[in-house]
């Protein structure tokens, strides 16, 4: 339980950073993409008989900066995303059968741990390369989040100021696939996406002044994997997967009870 | 994957067709391969010239949660299925800023509703205690063990979706391409955004329920990006897609058949490869106009 709770609140921390930005660059889709991808990158793995989070990583690091090197000003239209993460998962459903009959046990629970994670199950050692990660992770968005922020608000008076749009955009996908492999390891490819979108949504909503939506992000995301692991130990019944999940959509779904719902504009209707 | 069956390819093509369509599961994988190639190329044309890729995914993913509900609580799957595809659909269109507004609440939105619709599958599978095997089936799926009954259900609800698209192309195309000019001259361009929304869910997840999302989502996005990339005339371009459709959906069933690897891998794979050359062809012609 320790160990899920600052594994858990290490990723979270990560995933409101990185989630923040991505709203905030409308590449939710890529972030869809990506969580995706990490279940080839781990059936590949495992195929292949190597560890699992190699092939989580080098996966999804991989097809991020593939999109954003395809995509124009190291952003992606949603047709190449798409195109590109339906064929990933294809060579996935390959990798899935190689699998299941180079092992000849029909091995469902490692591919269910892939989809839906499995918090409770970090143990120490992968629990402190988790936290390194994720520490690595955050470590990098704050680095680049000045220019990043500028980049994102407003692109061409950011180029026009210098800033390396493109290589931004470049890297900030390579972090999204970084983030999407390490969530995956707690609340599962399918599930990660609620951890990006959830809390960093509300956040956007809540607050118009960037770096306190940024921590209002990071918050949120720390209180939903808390709540989530809490949620569970009350209900031992509820996956802790769907507790999280569950906590962050919550708090998104609050900002749009607190809040009245932004009109752009009225009249033309 | 079917080597089993004892299939040989050989060069003698006609042996080799009549070796496809030995067994009625391949007769009917044929059928609702067909099928699901023309309606998803239809909707789907729509879809991608609307940008709305993102929206169809997480659409075809509802279908799985309001299934798995409906089995844990003892009622039938449909009605959990269609509770949760239209609930999703509505909700999606809710979110949807008018113009003018950015995209981000959009999609954070949309996101935020696909993680939660699969969280809550994943809940009832858990409480249910069974069939864990059907997420990989949901996810990845097959033509493989269509049932007759099952090709009639895809006939069914394919003929409808195709009908109701048709009642609506002129207007849909219209507000696709231009909403600003389609409202001055008085479409309703929020509730044809609706309609199309709910269509494309109740479709989709129909369909995803019997194919698994990889297929439908494959061949909801790749046909008609490539066709869109090849030509700018709309009826062309869905002739082109549902061609595109049929042919890697034949194409891989066929190999597929032949070789020991899965459907799903062959169909997105041939698709893709479609793409990219549409992509690349494009991409020559206009540096050759600009040189």
């Amino acid at each position: 339980m320790t160990n899920a709770l600052v594994t858990g609140t290490a990723i979270a921390v990560a995933t409101g950073l990185v989630g923040y930005f991505m709203v905030l660059r409308s590449q939710v889709f890529t972030g869809d993409a990506l969580s995706h991808v990490s279940v080839t990158g781990a059936l590949a793995a495992l195929a292949l008989g190597v560890d699992a989070r190699l092939g989580l990583f080098a996966a999804t690091i991989a097809v991020g900066v593939g999109i954003g090197v395809l995509g124009l000003r190291g952003r992606a239209d949603d047709v190449v995303i798409g195109s590109v993460f339906a064929w990933v998962l294809g060579l996935g459903v390959l990798f899935l059968s190689l699998y299941t009959t180079s092992r000849s046990a029909g091995n469902g629970a490692g591919g269910v741990s892939v989809l839906f994670g499995s918090i409770l199950a970090v143990s120490g050692a992968r629990a402190r390369v988790a936290v390194a990660i994720a520490a690595v992770i955050a470590a990098c968005v704050l680095l680049i989040a000045r220019p990043l922020l500028f980049a994102s608000v407003d692109e061409a008076v950011a180029e026009a100021r210098g800033v390396q749009v493109r290589a931004l955009g470049v890297a900030f996908l390579a972090l999204v696939g970084a983030v999407a492999a390490e969530a995956t390891q707690i609340v599962g490819a399918l599930l990660l996406l609620g951890l990006l979108a959830a809390p960093a949504g509300a956040a956007l909503r809540l607050t118009a002044r960037p770096y306190r939506a940024l921590w209002v992000s990071v918050a949120l995301a720390v209180a939903s994997v808390w709540g989530g692991l809490g949620l569970n130990s009350l209900a031992p019944r509820l996956p802790p997967s769907f507790a999280i999940i569950a906590v962050a959509s919550a708090f998104y779904a609050l900002t749009f009870l607190a809040l009245p719902r932004r009109r752009g504009s009225k009249a033309s209707m | 994957m079917l080597a089993v069956a004892g299939a040989h390819f050989t060069w003698n093509l006609a042996d080799d067709f009549r070796q496809l369509f030995e067994f009625p599961f391949m007769v009917n994988a044929f059928r609702a391969g067909t099928i699901v190639a023309v309606v998803a190329g239809a909707i789907g044309w729509f879809m991608v010239l609307r940008r709305q890729a993102f929206a169809g995914h997480t659409l075809a993913l509802v279908g799985f949660p309001g299934a798995a509900g409906a089995i844990w609580l003892g009622v039938s799957a449909t009605w959990g299925f269609f509770g949760f595809c239209v609930g999703a659909a509505l909700l999606i269109a809710w979110l949807r800023p008018e113009r003018g507004e950015g995209y981000s609440e959009e999609s954070s939105g949309i996101g935020v509703v696909q993680a939660f619709a699969l969280a809550c599958g994943f809940l009832f599978v858990s409480l249910y205690r069974g069939f864990l095997n059907g997420i990989n089936a949901l996810l990845f799926g097959s033509f493989l063990g269509v049932t007759n009954g099952q090709v009639l259900v895809l006939l069914i609800v394919g003929g409808a979706a195709l009908t109701a698209l048709a009642a609506v192309g002129r207007p849909l195309l219209f507000t696709s391409i231009d909403p600003d000019v389609a409202a001055a001259r008085g479409v309703r361009v929020r509730a044809l955004s609706v309609l199309f929304l709910v269509l494309l869910g109740l479709t989709v997840a129909e369909v995803s329920q019997i194919t698994g999302t990889l297929l439908v989502f494959a061949l909801l996005v790749m046909p008609p990006a490539t066709a869109q990339l090849l030509t700018a005339r709309p009826g062309v371009s869905v002739a082109i897609t549902v061609v595109i459709g049929l042919l890697v959906t034949w194409l891989g069933l066929a190999v597929a058949y032949f070789t020991p690897y899965p459907i799903g891998f062959f169909v997105t794979s041939f698709a893709f490869a479609g793409y990219v050359g549409a992509a690349a062809l494009r991409r020559g012609g206009r540096r050759r106009v600009i040189a």
